[in-house]
């Protein structure tokens, strides 16, 4: 029979409610899918929803046929291939949608519920916010009533969707413990396609004009970091990303890795302990304090003093760490490595022959340094995220002419002097500040809060921190961009200062999102074990979460099937007070027979004790009224109650 | 498959008609997932490898929540199906090759409905009915009569997919039910062999259709032909008209007088022709068989008594 019941036609009101699942499902990948697709599917719904409408006939098998071939090949002529991320999806849509066209029986309706489902989980690809989240389980509610639909097409759509919201809720504490215990594997299981990781944003490890003030337009969260303990003041929070030695004249890059260093054994000053939260940026560094003294595991220091992860960091990872912002590193570089920094491209003429006048005046490199500084302080320079377009001598330019510009010209014109100088010098890139959320302590550093710095090399002293932009707009380093930067330039709407409601707002979102991420979407393998032996379960394994995982869930169906076996007879306040009047009097040995109706009960209580004769008449009368007759309301029940509670049965004599 | 078929008998704890009322406890209540169950499972060990190769936290609460739903989709099936109270009810004589109807009443005890139960013989057509709460519920359950006598249907199965066409929950019940069967009348028969018996002296005259001779009260059995229309239009309650008439038409339907080279399904299936033609005429009619003999008599009970008669000869 169960055969037969599969390939029963769909009901129209199953037939809408499938068709609802499925725009409910695709809503959210007309942003992401192709327009092609996005344009063939939302025909192809139309195209059903008329059919339904019109009560037409579905669409014959050559075209659906025609239009799954022709689909797939638009969909490997998108994307080349048919195997990854993308193409998955894509492919999945089509199959839903085409699913749709054909769809005709029970059997295909359960396809369609089951395509749906699978859907869901594709939009975590992309995202996979609180936002995200109760989205999916509003959809998840809708395509639950749909297949509750197909079970039964008679139900109405608020049964429907009750049952599916309670079988929701009580699925959701196995969801809890399969959570918590279903023991985590770190992905990827294979090699992943290409296409798994686009559209991350963050620092590259190149740095040109322009390049850094466009990330600085993006209110986007970069990483976020817990102190132990205080924060450390504004002018410490230089957060360490690629270090750029080599110039080719409009572009700074990143030299080759080389061997990597050892970290020192003891370091002046005073000591941080933080974590980080790293959003994946597609690449391998990781950010921290200036200076790291500690590293997370599995990570190493490059000998420029940058952490790096083995892999690119493609999920949110968390991290912890020390570090001492006194420390002073490359006392003793090696002499070749110093050479290398001093290595510029023949071009920007007046800003070298500036620095060589310098260097012939100070003498020392120090002096230079502050030169240059006092040159940059002196002048009229402008901070500002909108300079203007540089041509080829951008640094003699920038220098001379425009004299406006973003982090990276100051820094860049910089270093260029100071190896002009001869004084040794590197770009450095990452993050500068952070802002504290009172909510929850955390330090948020965004996009915005993109910098980049020098490092110049004296003989004695190592690689000294210099931060030209501090020297024209001190307000960005101690109050950030916003307070930096002119009145009226595009600031990300999230740094602005001036909506202090908003803030107020956005903070506590974004703690809420913060928990979000770190309990919810950071549960792996090491936060599992984490949490698990903060519960008291030492050294969990896997086959220690397997059985706990099982007893726990047993125990749930346990509890389920009790409910399942449970019988709720309806109570009835009418019989209640009839069965307590019979209670009552069986202390004086007068219940009522099983047969005895209760016309035949009140005679023969009125015979055995006349004076309770009246009294028992019109309790029967009223009862026979209730039960049997046209009276109801809740007055005559309680009248009913009350009679029973009334009446006085004296013990015998 | 001997074998196989007591194997089955002891796991799902068969053994001959019950008495009733039949309440299905949770012991004889399976529970296995559907095809489409067996499905949903797969697509979730699909889902859940991509979430493990793309480290999608969200994705593993979304497969953990649906794998939840499927374990509480099982209880939910159970639920629908437990407890169900099954009693039997009428069932009709039919003829031989119809389809018998066993009445069912189906109690639900509890204060919620239950959805989409369907119930059927083995290899029969389902029933699929819907239980309000605190409610009897009656169905009729068609299975194909093909032999006569006294029918024993066997098991019914009780199943039920709802809610979420995940999970089957069947049950296994063999309530103390038999249909009386009667045999197939003949397509062809040759006409009645209706007889003048020789009762010209009219000692036997009794009812009969030719001349009226007065009123009596309307009983079920009697035609409708002989109600007293114009009785009734007076708003009188109904009345019979009765007639007499010496020359009553008889028919004798002896099993002897049948062709020899009948066999005896075909001589009870021709008896049956008969007696319903005879019935239809509203003759009197009577029934011998070899060991027994039905006297003359008219009307539905007397038709009843000859039929069951056929129905059970040589039982």
């Amino acid at each position: 029979m169960a055969a037969r019941r599969k390939s029963l036609p769909l009901a129209r009101n199953q037939e809408l409610w499938l068709l609802a699942c499925a725009v409910l499902t695709l809503a959210p990948d007309v942003e992401h899918a192709p327009t092609w697709l996005a344009a063939v599917a939302g025909m192809a719904l139309a195209w059903r929803a008329t059919i339904w409408w019109r009560r037409a006939a579905l669409p014959p098998r050559w075209i659906l046929s025609f239009l799954v071939v022709a689909g797939s090949a638009g969909v490997f002529l998108t994307y080349r291939q048919f195997f990854g991320k993308d193409p998955g999806i894509a492919l999945l849509i089509l199959f839903l949608v085409l699913k749709l066209l054909e769809m005709g029986r029970v059997r295909d309706g359960l396809a369609v519920v089951f395509l749906c489902y699978f859907l869901l989980l594709t939009h975590f690809l992309n995202a996979q916010g609180l936002d995200v989240a109760g989205f999916t389980l509003a959809a998840l509610v809708a395509i639950t009533a749909a297949l509750a639909s197909l079970a039964n097409a008679g139900l109405s759509a608020t049964a429907n969707l009750r049952l599916s919201a309670l079988m929701l809720a009580q699925a959701a504490p196995f969801m809890l413990v399969l959570f918590l215990l279903f023991p985590r594997v770190q992905g990827p299981l294979w090699g992943m396609p290409i296409d798994a990781y686009s559209g991350m944003s963050g620092l590259s490890d190149t740095m040109s004009p322009g390049s850094i003030s466009n990330l600085s337009l993006s209110g986007e969260i970069a990483f976020r970091a817990k102190f132990e303990g205080e924060l450390p003041p504004k002018h410490m929070l230089y957060w360490r990303g690629p270090v750029l030695g080599f110039y080719d004249g409009s572009t700074w890059r990143a030299g080759p890795r080389q061997a990597k260093v050892s970290l020192p054994d003891t370091a002046p000053g005073p000591a941080f302990r933080y974590s980080v939260t790293l959003e994946p940026h597609n690449k391998p560094w990781l950010f921290v304090l200036e200076m790291p003294g500690s590293l997370p595991p599995g990570a190493i220091l490059s000998h420029e003093y940058q952490v790096l992860s083995k892999t690119p960091v493609r999920s949110r990872i968390r991290y912890e760490l020390k570090s001492y912002p006194e420390l002073v590193q490359g006392i003793d570089e090696a002499a070749a490595s110093i050479d290398s920094h001093l290595r510029l491209p023949a071009n920007n003429p007046r800003t070298r022959a500036l620095a060589g006048q310098w260097r012939r005046e100070s003498g020392d490199g120090e002096a230079v340094v502050h030169r240059m500084l006092d040159h940059i302080r002196q002048e009229r320079f402008f901070y500002t995220l909108t300079p203007p377009l540089l041509g080829e001598n951008s640094i003699d330019q920038f220098l001379f002419e425009t004299r406006r510009g973003f982090c990276e010209h100051f820094a860049s014109a910089f270093v260029f002097a100071m190896r002009a100088a001869g004084v040794p010098a590197r770009v450095v890139t990452g993050y500068q500040g952070g802002e504290r959320n009172p909510v929850d302590g955390y330090l948020i550093v965004r996009q915005s809060d993109a910098h980049a710095w020098a490092e110049v090399w004296l003989e004695g002293r190592g690689w000294l921190r210099i931060d030209p932009t501090a020297a024209v707009a001190p307000n960005r380093i101690e109050a950030g961009l916003a307070s930096a930067v002119p009145v009226g330039e595009p600031l990300p709407f999230i740094v602005r200062a001036d909506l202090s409601w908003l803030r107020q707002m956005r903070f506590r979102w974004e703690a809420v999102t913060n928990t979000w991420n770190q309990w919810v979407l950071g549960y792996d393998p090491q936060r599992q074990r984490e949490v698990l032996s903060r519960l008291g379960l030492r050294e969990p394994d896997w086959k220690a979460m397997t059985a706990i995982m099982a007893v726990l869930c047993g125990l749930l169906l346990l509890g389920l099937t009790a409910w399942a076996l449970h019988k709720r007879a309806r109570h009835d306040p009418t019989l209640g007070a009839w069965n307590r009047l019979s209670r009552k009097l069986a202390r004086v040995g007068l219940a009522r027979k099983d047969w005895e109706g209760p016309e035949d009960y009140a005679r023969r209580v009125a015979l055995a004790r006349p004076e309770l004769g009246h009294g028992l008449a019109a309790i029967a009368a009223l009862y026979i009224d209730l039960r049997y007759g046209r009276l109801s309301g809740t007055e005559a029940r309680r009248k009913l109650r009350r009679l029973v509670a009334d009446l006085n049965i004296p013990s015998r004599r | 498959m001997q074998a196989v078929a007591s194997f089955k008998r002891w796991l799902f704890r068969l053994h001959g008609p019950e008495p009733a009322p039949i309440v299905l406890t949770q012991r004889r209540v399976y529970v296995l997932p559907t095809g489409a169950g067996l499905a949903y499972a797969a697509v979730l060990g699909l889902m859940l490898i991509g979430a493990i190769n793309y480290n999608l936290s969200l994705g593993y609460a979304l497969i953990f929540l649906l794998a939840g739903l499927g374990l509480v989709a099982l209880l939910h099936t159970f639920r629908n199906l437990v407890q169900i109270e099954l009693s039997p009810g009428r069932v009709e004589p039919v003829f031989a090759g119809d389809l018998a109807h066993f009445g069912l009443q189906l109690h639900n005890r509890r204060s919620q409905g239950r959805s989409a139960i369907g119930l059927h013989f083995d290899g029969q057509e389902a029933i699929i009915s819907d239980l309000a709460a605190e409610a009897t519920t009656s169905i009729g359950l068609p299975i194909h009569a093909r032999k006569r006598g006294w029918f024993r249907p066997g098991r019914i199965t009780l199943e039920t997919h709802y809610p979420l066409c995940l999970v089957r929950a069947w049950s296994y019940v063999e309530p103390d039910m038999r249909c009386l069967v009667y045999p197939r009348p003949e397509s062809s028969a040759p006409p009645l062999p209706l007889l003048a018996t020789g009762d010209s002296d009219g000692a036997r005259a009794g009812r009969g259709t030719e001349d009226f001779s007065g009123l009596r009260t309307h009983q079920p059995a009697d035609s409708s032909r002989h109600v007293a229309w114009k009785a009734v239009a007076r708003e009188q309650p109904l009345l019979t008209k009765q007639f007499t008439g010496a020359s009553t038409m008889q028919v004798w339907l002896d099993w002897d007088a049948l062709p020899t080279g009948l066999g005896v399904e075909a001589r009870l299936s021709r008896l049956t022709r008969w007696l319903l033609d005879a019935h239809a005429q509203g003759l009197a009619f009577g029934l011998s068989l070899p060991g027994k003999a039905i006297p003359l008599g008219q009307g539905a009970r007397q038709l009843q008594d000859c039929l069951e008669a056929l129905a059970l000869h040589g039982s």
